[in-house]
């Protein structure tokens, strides 16, 4: 077991190498080269507001990483739910495919001023909407990918084995399909938090991270700006980290080297 | 039971594709009589596994009749009559070996401790021991297959259908393969319909070959095999067995004129 930490260990090394250094060259370019401080501040500084100011980003935080998650369980499930019924019902399918394949391309974000409209800005709910929309289209593509990417022998064993539609989509749909409704919920993580946020750029509750970062940067404020940046990017990381834990859970079967 | 019961009978089968206008099958008539090893064997294009796709009920004919164990098909199908082993394992990735096996009985609803017994069994007879848990992308292509055959015959089913089992294997692996499916038929006695186009593998494993011709798809043929069981590596070099592998070829060449290339170099590439 340590044997293995210490190998996981090894594995992380070049990547926290990396990031020590880069955050040492911002500090060190910012000192010899006499940058203003409103333009970039030290992360010296940053981590230090980032600490006094805990008490007032971490609650903003959460507020905005509820929506967040809201907006990815609300989304991610209808995404799944729709995939089911397109492969079900292929006449759906062929009829709403296009549309969705094309809505899936469209800058959704773009939205958000009227989404914020049509949900009450202040309400938590306007942005879970943002939130949702955009987790829906990838989820539901990958999960309907993952459900049609069954191979015609597999339904023929199953067939001959007397299963009938349900169980072999439990059986045998369903188990495919994962891997790829996983790699979407990884995406739509991330898309979540920036749905929730960004649509906080454009007006919301005072508590919420998305408007503190921006009434900061607003009034020059740009150090507490960073770390409420720095909380945003811890939180976006521990939804997504929670994905990747998910799925190491659930498709245990993936082969090693395989994307996961 | 007299060994003259009939396992699958076929009577009158024709079927077209509407698509192409294609005839698959043309008026094909065949009896299986119980512990049977019946092989069919043709060119591309001759019908070989339609045809044994319409005795497993995964198409249907346009036209005639089959039977198993005395029921229809359809029937045989939702019965669970038979197991059936296709050119790929068909192995599910995220159950192990172990679990590939018991998916038929768990369908079938056997308790955990009687799958559990039964799985332990089929290991042994296919000798994959030790290889319980790991998973199908850990195995080669001949332990994959070995591991499909072991599924199609958990629940010990009257028929096993089988597809070029072992078409997509090298020559070693299918010749060792031969032999333990021979060994394994004879242990259980069940009836096995066998799909190839190996000559010298049809003439090895069967009681009878049917050679099939193409378009439209039909018997050209059929030969009784009289090489004594059990056979071994020997049997490939006894000249009855030259003779038999022979008159399969004459029969395939007279009615299969529209061999294609690469069966043509199949076919000659046999006697080596």
């Amino acid at each position: 077991m340590s044997r293995r930490l210490a190998h996981q260990l090894g594995e992380w090394l070049p990547a926290l190498v990396v990031l020590v250094a880069v955050i040492g060259a911002w500090q060190g370019v910012i000192a010899a080269f006499h940058i203003q401080q409103f333009l970039l501040p030290k992360p010296t500084a940053i981590a230090s507001t980032f600490w006094h100011a805990r008490h007032q980003l971490w609650p903003a935080g959460w507020y905005t990483f509820k929506e967040a998650l809201g907006g990815f369980v609300i989304g991610s499930s209808l995404g799944m739910a729709f995939a089911v019924v397109v492969a079900r019902f292929r006449a759906v399918g062929t009829a709403l495919m296009p549309i969705a394949i094309a809505a899936n391309a469209v800058p959704i974000i773009a939205f958000a001023p009227i989404f914020n409209f049509w949900f009450d800005p202040l309400s938590p709910h306007s942005k879970m909407a943002i939130a949702g929309v955009l987790c829906f289209f990838p989820v539901m593509v990958n999960t309907l990918r993952g459900l049609t990417s069954v191979k015609p022998q597999q339904i023929a064993l199953m067939r001959a084995y007397a299963a009938g539609d349900v169980e072999i989509f439990r059986r045998v749909r369903v188990p495919t399909a994962l891997p790829f409704v996983f790699t979407a919920l990884k995406v739509a993580s991330v898309l979540a938090m920036i749905g929730a946020i960004v649509g906080e750029y454009f007006g919301g509750s005072f508590s919420a991270l998305g408007v503190l970062i921006n009434s900061d940067a607003q009034i020059f404020d740009f150090v507490t700006a960073w770390a409420g940046i720095a909380v945003a990017s811890l939180l976006g990381i521990s939804l997504y980290l929670a994905v990747v834990l998910t799925e190491r859970l659930v498709v245990r079967w993936a082969p090693e080297g395989r994307d996961s | 039971m007299s060994t003259a019961q009939q396992v699958v009978e076929i009577a009158g089968v024709t079927k077209t594709f509407a698509q192409g206008n294609v005839t698959a099958l043309q008026d094909i008539d065949l009896e299986l009589e119980q512990g049977e090893f019946v092989s069919l064997i043709g060119p591309s294009g001759c019908g070989k596994s339609t045809l044994l796709r319409v005795i497993g009920d995964l198409v249907e004919p346009t036209s005639g009749r089959v039977t198993i164990n005395g029921k229809p098909a359809h029937q045989a199908r939702l019965d669970r009559d038979y197991g059936i082993v296709f050119q790929d394992a068909v192995l599910f990735d995220w159950r192990t070996v172990a679990k590939n096996i018991a998916l038929p009985l768990e369908m079938l609803g056997w308790d955990r401790a009687k799958r559990k017994a039964r799985v332990d069994e089929m290991i042994e007879l296919v000798e994959l021991a030790g290889f319980e848990n790991h998973h199908p992308w850990q195995l080669s292509g001949g332990m994959q297959q070995r591991v499909s055959i072991a599924r199609a015959l958990s629940f010990e089913p009257a028929l096993l259908l089988m597809d070029e089992p072992f078409g997509a294997l090298d020559e070693m692996t299918r010749e060792r393969l031969n032999l333990e499916l021979l060994s394994i038929w004879q242990q259980l006695r069940s009836t096995v319909v066998f799909v190839t186009h190996s000559i010298s593998e049809a003439v090895f494993l069967s009681t009878r070959v049917v050679v099939m011709s193409p378009r439209p798809g039909r018997i050209a043929g059929i030969v009784p095999i009289d090489l004594p069981y059990p056979r071994t590596v020997v049997t490939r070099e006894e000249p009855r067995f030259f003779e038999l592998v022979t008159q399969v070829r004459e029969l395939l060449r007279l009615r299969g004129e529209h061999l294609l290339p690469e069966e043509a170099a199949a076919a000659t590439g046999e006697t080596s």
